[in-house]
């Protein structure tokens, strides 16, 4: 059975009568082993969040699955998922939630284990402490250094270093001491701020809700006390006013607010503001809510405002105290734990959102990785699951930010892949970037219009993609020359030889292949420009670099062309005997065999090779260029 | 009316959720239920788009087998606020003539709840439905995400759930994929209860304390609202003083005894609770981590 723990729950009503019930959202880190679970099991149990039906279904889950003898196990009570409790591991993040008469808690549970970096990370990132647990046997491993480093990254200042298993080791100081001193130590490195350091017994409530009688030595509050009294202060009150504009509320014509929760500040009608990138500034008119207008609100409220000028804010843009303005930039340094099986890739294009902004971004270079053990620094060239790097970042287009130190919610960014959706990293802003390599691009008075119709045609680009051996680079061949005796003027990029000059310096790992397109997706542009039809022959493996491709030319100027040969038939012709050493192992990462190809979802023209003679196929590239107006003279 | 530091949190919070989730979505749609965490979603709703109205219409799964309290004051709270209010039966289920007697709760809240709510969100092509669900309703929703995935069969894979940080959410779907949305992820019941209070929330009277005709059935007490509940010959009502604390389809939902007759007496017993508010339904109890399964397959 539990046992009871020998005082009442200090719930300090008195002290606190005259502050508000206010919030405190904070993280577990540690493993099974740890007694993590069990310990949030006993806060909830102890201040009676748990039901009588809850632990009916308790008792008899203990049975099968629990780990405590005939004891109800009050792990149980947070190991959510039916396949999780069966493998007697948490693989996710879990909130739990419990209350006293001054706080409620909002617990993040994740687990500890090595492979879910992210799952802490996700957890940590709304979170304003952190209890850290540490086996009293074991002391400080490899293990809570990580969770630190990561408790550390993500911004938490408050940290409770929870000795557990206090009954373990006797209920001895000197054992306490020594693990308190050596995690200082470590943690003094690091750069955390605040740390408490409390003896528990989880499995018996030491210290959890009440005193423990076996530990007379230690004159700390017990675990609940600190969480009650605890002063996590930043609400960006005091700041200048951050407001990011969810949308722009237009009910009728004499009526434009812009509403948004406060991240940092405070407003009152009057004030001067800035709508950020654009710069344009205006005065608070009125602060509306269904609950009437407000005098004044500050950090944390959803408010909507109304401006005494008219001027173009859309969502996305920020609102700044006029003379407390945020960041504008397109460049800047971050950290970046990245999330996703797929590796992290320099130069693909990722959506990055930060705040209620959205826009496409390219890592653009990878400054080094980040040991979670040490927080050194590690050399690397890509980012993998559960890693973390230090990047520099390019933008499309700016965005209004805040580093992420000073202001969580303005320098806190994710990275979505364009293709599956997926949130694949977690960034957070350092520093802006001042463009040492600030080039603008130069106008010319000779446009590509201008080029294009003195050789009377149109310029566009003409994307062949397929595998090796499909017959790309035959047609493109055959049609380069039916252009020009048509008397166009062209010019063929082929893969095999772009890769003898320009690109000699490319492998063909994901990364070099990601930078292989990547140049010749912009030297196409520049022939595009100098008013040539371009034909392009590349293997082109990636929908996301051919959609990239597409993306940096101008409507009707890019037509992607599918060879869409079977793999069979590619490798039965195997011209250069390339299939046949890939399939002995001798090429790694052969597009087809040992790496994946992505074959288009809406390309603009299907050939099918194997089918038709590369003569066919020619004519079929042809007509539908004619069909297009591409071979209209201009 | 004075609202307490921490409801105030999480109103924000909710607010903050509802209006992403009108930006990022085309069509997303409001899931009303009736019950009390629906109203306070509403009034939620009402304040994160004041002074316009709600951006997109409610959506009512009617079994039909509701009590008949509930559908007068979705009437009237539609009516009151100027709602588009789209009610949906699953008609193919009405017409086999399912129903929780014969067909018993799983196969009952399969058809005119999961399968009701599916041919809803096709039919209107909504690609967000907004939910009530809070997470300290049931163990596996401790996990679900704010802006939770939906296969494009409607399945929720927990295993290959996004990250959610900060307050960045992920609304991004592929084409037939859904999104669930719950704004008062972080709300307990106590929470709810406390804001209703101090927002002074319409809620169905039948939370509050009040004599009904009651049959009891394996230790549940069951209110006889209507005549289509089969009644053994020995078998009659007897009056009770009795209120619920959660609502759905009459005959699957249990009355508790209490004197709670008002919102301040129903706070004071919810503090005291010693049992948890799944406890008077029936649908979660058919077998360990049964809410999860459903869930698995779509159920809300």
């Amino acid at each position: 059975m539990l046992e009871e723990t020998t005082s009442e729950i200090p719930l300090d009503v008195e002290t606190h009568a005259v502050e508000e019930k206010s919030i405190l959202r904070f993280l577990t880190c540690g493993s099974v082993d740890d007694g993590k679970s069990t310990l949030i099991g006993r806060l909830l149990y102890d201040c009676q969040q748990i039901y009588d039906d809850t632990m009916e279904s308790l008792s008899s889950e203990s049975k099968t699955y629990g780990t405590t003898g005939t004891a109800v196990d009050l792990a149980l009570l947070v190991d959510g998922l039916q396949a999780e409790r069966e493998q007697g591991i948490t693989i996710d993040v879990a909130y739990r939630y419990f209350s006293t008469p001054v706080r409620k808690f909002i617990v993040a549970d994740t687990p500890g284990h090595e492979q879910y970096t992210r799952n802490m990370a996700t957890g940590a990132s709304r979170c304003d402490l952190a209890i850290i647990l540490v086996d009293a046997r074991k002391g400080v491993v490899t293990q809570t250094r990580r969770h630190s480093c990561i408790v550390h990254l993500l911004g938490i200042r408050h940290v409770v270093l929870a000795i557990n298993k206090m009954d373990l080791v006797d209920y001895d100081q000197e054992r306490f001491d020594e693990i308190v001193a050596d995690y200082s130590e470590f943690a003094a490195k690091l750069g955390i701020e605040h740390i408490v350091p409390i003896p528990l017994s989880a499995l018996e409530g030491a210290n959890v809700s009440g005193k423990s009688e076996r530990m007379p030595w230690f004159n700390g509050p017990t675990l609940l006390e600190h969480l009650q009294a605890v002063e996590v202060s930043p609400t960006n009150r005091h700041a200048g006013l951050r407001l990011p504009v969810q949308r722009v509320s237009r009910p009728n014509l004499d009526f434009r607010g812009y509403a948004g929760q406060i991240a940092a500040g405070t407003v009152r009608p009057g004030d001067e503001v800035v709508a950020l990138p654009a710069g344009k500034t205006s005065t608070v008119k009125r602060i509306v809510t269904y609950d009437g207008d407000l005098q004044e609100a500050s950090a944390g409220d959803c408010v909507t405002l109304t401006l005494a000028d008219e001027i173009d804010i859309s969502r996305g843009n920020v609102i700044c105290a006029k003379e407390d303005r945020c960041q504008v930039s397109d460049q800047f340094a971050a950290e970046i734990v990245w999330m996703s099986e797929e590796p992290m890739l320099k130069g693909r294009p990722y959506v990055l959102r930060i705040n209620q902004q959205t826009t496409l971004c390219q890592v653009s270079r990878l400054k080094h990785r980040v040991s979670v053990e040490t927080m050194e620094h590690i050399s690397g060239r890509q980012l993998e699951l559960n890693e973390i790097g230090v990047c520099e970042m390019t933008l499309d287009k700016p965005i209004v930010f805040e580093p992420y130190m000073q202001n969580r919610e303005f320098g806190g960014f994710i990275l979505v892949d364009r293709l599956t959706n997926e949130t694949v990293a977690a960034g957070m802003i350092r520093f802006a970037l001042r463009r040492a390599d600030n080039v603008h691009w130069q106008a010319v008075d000779i446009s590509k219009q201008v080029r294009a119709r003195q050789k009377l045609q149109k310029a566009c680009c003409l994307w062949f993609t397929g595998l090796s051996g499909s017959g790309k680079s035959t047609v493109a061949n055959l049609l380069e020359k039916r252009l020009f005796a048509l008397n166009r003027h062209t010019y063929l990029l082929d893969g095999d030889n772009v890769r003898h000059g320009l690109n000699r310096d490319l492998g063909f790992n994901d990364i070099d292949r990601v930078e292989n397109i990547r140049r010749v997706i912009e030297v196409s542009r520049l022939m595009v420009d100098a008013g040539l039809i371009t034909l392009v022959s590349f293997i082109s493996p990636f929908s996301a670099e051919r959609r990239t491709a597409r993306e940096r030319f101008e409507t009707g100027e890019f037509f992607e062309i599918f060879m869409d040969t079977p793999l069979e038939i590619c490798e039965q012709r195997d011209q250069k005997g390339l299939y046949a050493k890939a399939r002995r192992g001798e090429i790694a990462n052969f597009t087809g065999i040992s790496s994946a190809y992505e074959p288009p979802e809406n390309p603009d023209l299907v050939l099918g090779g194997g089918q038709q003679s590369p003569e066919d196929l020619t004519e079929t590239v042809l007509a539908y260029l004619q069909a297009q107006g591409v071979l209209e003279t201009d | 009316m004075y609202l307490e530091r921490h409801l105030k949190d999480l109103e924000a919070e909710s607010i903050h959720i509802f209006r992403e989730a009108a930006e990022q979505f085309e069509r997303p749609v409001l899931m009303y239920s009736i019950g009390k965490d629906s109203s306070v979603l509403l009034r939620l709703a009402l304040k994160a788009f004041y002074p316009g109205p709600i951006p997109f219409p409610l959506l009512h799964i009617d079994t039909t087998w509701k009590f008949r309290e509930m559908i007068a004051f979705r009437d009237a709270t539609a009516r009151e606020h100027d709602l588009n209010l789209i009610v949906h039966t699953n008609q193919d289920g009405l017409a086999q003539g399912i129903n929780p007697f014969s067909n018993g709760s799983a196969v009952h809240t399969d058809v005119m709840k999961t399968q009701a709510l599916r041919q809803a969100l096709e039919h209107y092509k909504f690609d967000a439905a907004i939910g009530g669900a809070r997470r300290d309703e049931e163990k596996s929703r401790s996990k679900e995400r704010i802006f939770s995935h939906r296969t494009v069969d409607h399945r929720w894979d927990p295993k290959k759930q996004r990250p959610e940080l900060w307050q960045l959410y992920n609304g991004r779907l592929s084409p037939g994929e859904t999104m669930r949305v719950f704004p008062m992820s972080n709300w307990t019941e106590l929470d709810v209860w406390e804001y209703i209070r101090q927002e002074d929330i319409p809620i169905v009277p039948l939370y509050f304390a009040a004599e009904r005709p009651i049959v009891e059935r394996d230790g549940m007490m069951i209110m006889v609202d209507d005549d289509r509940i089969p009644l053994a010959p020995d078998e009659t009502p007897k009056t009770l003083r009795v209120r619920f604390r959660t609502l759905g389809c009459y005959p699957l939902t249990a009355a508790i005894e209490s004197p709670a007759a008002n919102i301040a007496e129903i706070v004071d017993e919810i503090r005291a609770a010693k049992t948890s508010e799944r406890q008077g339904r029936l649908i979660d109890k058919d077998q360990a981590g049964s809410m999860e399964k459903k869930k698995e397959e779509g159920y809300f």
